[in-house]
């Protein structure tokens, strides 16, 4: 697989590598647990007495509560527990802030356990621990309730009219620029508006303008592990929570506030993480499982199945999506315009804000202006999902971008080329760029093979896309303890969810001179390690990979002033370089003098914290070619590369992993995935055959072009990875599906389908 | 409730005699009655893949067989693979490669890919990507793990048969 990089490039070939670990492939710290069966994940984790749990969920997308009756499944034999939301203290209308973003504690203390209505299929209301999983299923199913059924509103566009059923009594529309709130209850939680120049001038300036209507169906991120939480409510008021999720910290803060008890109560246990693409850090069980385990005397592990995790959890909106851009005769663009409506769920929250900042993310546009609606309908409150909110909009903008090239007769990718977002762009929403690599990711599919290649079977074609996502910096912790023969054990709090145990140590390692083996690298529970905030926004090689870096300063800086000690000399004479203490007349790898240090003096223990907000900003392009079979409408997939600037690559098999698996999620998206709805709300696909991901039957290989523009903004240059390649491929695909058989397709999933009604229609 | 059965069968090389309720599959006596956590509980229908381990040979998602129809059987799990010292060639294949990111699909791939490697020992990437499509990965994207497999069975190909003999 192809690698650019623009400084070793320059630097000409027969140059020492910049670095001696960043770069290479070690084989994972986790590697042999997690191929023998050994790694213990979320329904791994067996407690000691431990009881089963089960949810009674809500049949009804939409209605009130009238009662609930516990009483046949409380008699069952074998039944230790019942909980139900007045279990729960009453969270008022607080708000908690958690890291990266705040909740209204009454919607997710709702959504753990309905207080007064059921706003989708599945919601949680009652459950149960019992002495074994069969009969706290049994039991789930004996609780009654009595329902007042209303009507339920599962489109975004019917949401927002005044004649829509109100999910939430208490939500009225924020202006997010002022802060100013409506008068009357809605479903429209919140309205984004940003803008940019003046759009009037800028749409008179142009020579074409394209306006097209969007739509794109809830997706769900898929991970293959079920959510389950394992609680136990000792006697003495003391929560442990052994849970797979994205961040401990979050799941701690949120326990504590939902059961009303102090942070350093609650201890939570990272299991190993079976997925996650932003889909784990909600809690939905670890709230009921701790009331359970109170209530019970025993620790609870409660645990969904398939049908719970596609109805219950929170999937990714889908939306209604208008984009209006114009260009000038030479393919400047001029204007954009953009209006979307994103479904929330039951509960606000759509990824709006930030898919309303990616919407023209890509482009350097003069005027522009974005307008952004959050939007509650009966289906499941949503959560992030790789590039919350970005996917749908690029899928948007790049069908206008590609409708714009075939007006001005120009390529794709020299009209990406011409209006790409660099560094100092500034973005509809305000942002000015940094250093960014959009160009030479345009430039790496433009120079690629696969892109010099010309297609020449029928029905055939190739389409192209770009993407972009902000990551994100936030707080991380991690602690470096020296053994006493030198090799050091690495405490993280960033859960590990697809081989960054190493990518931190490997960052480790270079700093202080060690080989990525010599470093132990162990996520830990909240009480080991600082405040980490989640494994989320591309952040964690990126921010605990700095935290592991000032882990290696720090020691550096104990082992210069304690060696200077030791050989009885002044600190200034004593540097520490290339992995080796040097003194006037001495000099000492680290191992050396870890050694001599720990045996003679106290232990040796490195701190590195980081709180940055330059990551740096992340873009890739991703071509692929396609065929369509004309009698059915399905689209074939030939080849696919995607091309991402990844700022460095630390361990570049995980970054091609990262890159290849997320551009597989955005095909899924982007051809086949969607939650199908009958007319009262229920969902009809609840499995993994219904709702199809891709299989590896499915795809070619996906090619990874790792682009590296190092970000100044990171002592190693890191750009997070994971998000962006998600972005890109449900746009490249439908540009390729036009290329192939003249369609334009403007709604997804590009299924069967859909593509063969705009092939009948032609 | 039904009363219990006693079930007898061969886990790994091993006589192995537990209880077993009508009702259970053989995923939950292997997870929760031999805590054989290695085969993992995906979508409890046969639609993932990742509680596959060898029935008499076969790969099998247990998730969709009773424990009591697993009486007189062979069977095979993750924990069986490696040899005591080291890792089967698939599961080499699998690290070596990167083929893995979360890891909960990875026991079901590896004991599938060992049974399809069984079975044909020098496949296509078509005929790979034919056969694994029952096992599911949502981090992959499938390429690493396509390669893995592709690797694992030169491997194979060049170990002395007695090698290959005691992996099976």
């Amino acid at each position: 697989m192809a690698t650019i990089d623009e400084t070793k490039s320059a630097e000409g070939s027969d140059e020492t590598p910049k670095y001696k670990v960043i770069g290479t492939r070690p084989i994972r710290h986790d590697g042999a647990d997690k191929v023998t069966g050994r790694a213990l994940y979320g329904a791994d984790i067996k407690v000691k007495g431990m009881l089963y749990g089960a949810i009674h969920r809500s049949p009804h997308a939409h209605a009130n509560i009238k009662s609930i009756d516990t009483s046949k499944a409380e008699a069952l034999p074998g039944v230790r527990a019942v909980a139900t939301s007045a279990d729960l203290p009453e969270p008022g209308d607080k708000i908690a802030e958690l890291g990266e973003g705040s909740v209204v504690l009454n919607h997710l203390s709702s959504n753990n356990l309905a207080r007064t209505k059921v706003l989708y299929k599945g919601h949680s209301i009652a459950a149960v621990a019992a002495d074994n999983i069969h009969i706290a299923r049994e039991a789930a199913s004996l609780i009654e309730v009595e329902y007042e059924l209303l009507p339920p509103v599962l489109d975004v566009m019917e949401a927002m009219s005044d004649e829509a059923p109100v999910l939430n009594p208490d939500v009225r529309t924020e202006e997010v620029a002022t802060g100013e709130k409506g008068d009357k209850p809605t479903n429209v939680a919140k309205r984004f508006l940003f803008e940019k120049g003046d759009i009037e001038k800028g749409f008179a300036e142009a020579k074409y303008v394209v306006e097209r209507e969007f739509r794109t169906s809830t997706v769900h991120q898929g991970y293959i592990e079920p959510h389950v939480a394992t609680v136990l409510w000792n006697n003495d008021g003391q929560i442990t929570v052994w849970t797979p999720t994205q961040g401990t910290f979050s799941v701690r803060q949120q326990v504590a506030e939902l059961l009303d008890v102090p942070l350093a109560r609650v201890k939570v246990v990272p299991a190993e993480i079976g997925g996650g693409f932003g889909g784990k850090i909600s809690v939905y069980l670890a709230p009921a499982a701790a009331v359970l385990s109170r209530k019970s005397g025993a620790p609870v592990q409660l645990v969904m199945d398939r049908a719970d995790v596609l109805q219950a959890t929170g999937p990714t909106p889908g939306s209604y999506i208008k984009i209006k851009m114009g260009v000038d005769a030479e393919g400047h663009l001029t204007a954009a315009d953009a209006w979307m409506a994103y479904e929330a769920g039951g509960y606000p929250g759509a990824p709006i804000g930030a898919g309303a900042m990616c919407v023209f993310s890509c482009y350097d546009i003069p005027n522009g202006r974005v307008e952004g609606f959050d939007v509650c309908v009966n289906k499941p409150r949503t959560n992030a999902y790789r590039a919350p909110g970005a996917t749908n909009a690029a899928f948007a903008t790049e069908g206008v971008v590609d409708e714009l090239c075939g007006k001005l007769g120009m390529s794709p990718i020299d009209f990406r080329l011409l209006n790409a977002s660099k560094e100092g762009t500034r973005r509809i929403d305000g942002v000015v760029y940094p250093r960014v690599g959009l160009v030479e990711t345009l430039e790496a599919i433009k120079e690629s093979e696969h892109f010099k290649t010309p297609l020449t079977g029928k029905n055939q074609g190739r389409g192209i896309g770009s993407g972009f996502w902000f990551n994100a910096g936030l707080k991380s912790a991690v602690t470096a303890t020296v053994n006493s023969d030198g090799s050091v054990g690495l405490l993280e709090g960033s859960t590990d969810i697809g081989g960054s145990r190493t990518a931190i140590a490997m960052q480790f390692a270079e700093a202080i001179g060690l080989a990525a083996e010599d470093i132990k690298p162990a996520v830990v529970d909240t009480d080991s390690v600082g405040y980490t905030d989640v494994t989320g926004g591309s952040r964690v090689t990126y921010a605990t990979g700095w935290a592991a870096y000032e882990a290696a300063q720090d020691l550096k800086r104990q082992i210069i002033a304690r060696s200077a000690e030791l050989w009885d000399v002044d600190p200034a004479q004593v540097s520490y370089e290339d992995g080796h203490v040097i003194g006037p007349d001495k000099k000492a790898c680290f191992k050396e003098i870890a050694v001599e240090l720990s045996a003679g003096g106290e232990p040796l223990v490195g701190r590195g914290v980081s709180n940055h907000n330059e990551p740096g900003g992340a873009f890739g392009t991703h071509v692929v070619d396609v065929e369509v079979d004309p009698d059915t409408g399905k689209v074939d997939i030939l080849r696919y590369t995607a091309a991402q600037d990844c700022g460095t690559a630390i361990h570049p098999a995980y970054v091609e992993g990262q890159i290849q698996g997320g551009a597989v999620q955005g095909i899924g998206w982007g051809l086949n995935e969607e939650y199908w709805y009958d007319k009262e709300g229920s969902m009809t696909n609840a499995n993994f055959l219904d709702y199809r991901i891709p299989t590896c039957y499915d795809l070619p290989m996906i090619d990874a072009i790792i682009v590296e523009v190092p970000n100044p903004g990171h002592p190693y240059g890191v750009r997070g990875v994971g998000e962006v390649p998600i972005v890109p491929p449900p746009a490249a695909l439908a540009a390729a599906i036009q290329d192939a058989v003249g369609v334009q397709m403007t709604e997804l999933p590009m299924s069967p389908p859909r593509v063969l009604h705009e092939l009948l229609k032609k | 409730m039904a009363k219990k059965r006693i079930v007898t069968a061969t886990i790994n090389g091993r006589e192995e005699e537990f209880l077993c309720q009508p009702r259970q599959t053989l995923l939950e006596i292997l997870r929760d009655t031999l805590s054989l956590t290695g085969a993992k509980e995906g979508c409890s229908n046969g639609n993932c893949g990742a509680c596959t381990v060898l029935v008499d040979g076969r790969a099998v998602n247990t998730c969709m067989v009773l424990g009591v129809e697993a009486d007189g059987t062979d069977i095979e799990t993750i924990e069986g693979l490696a040899p005591g010292d080291g890792l089967d060639p698939i599961q080499e294949a699998f690290l070596g490669n990167a083929a893995l990111q979360c890891g909960i699909c990875t026991p079901g791939y590896i004991m599938a890919a060992k049974a399809f490697l069984d079975e044909n020992p020098n496949p296509t990437e078509e005929e790979i990507r034919f056969a694994m499509a029952g096992n599911l990965c949502r981090c992959t994207g499938y390429d690493k793990i396509v390669r893995a497999i592709q690797e694992a069975a030169e491997k194979r190909a060049g170990q002395p048969a007695s090698c290959q003999k005691e992996t099976v």
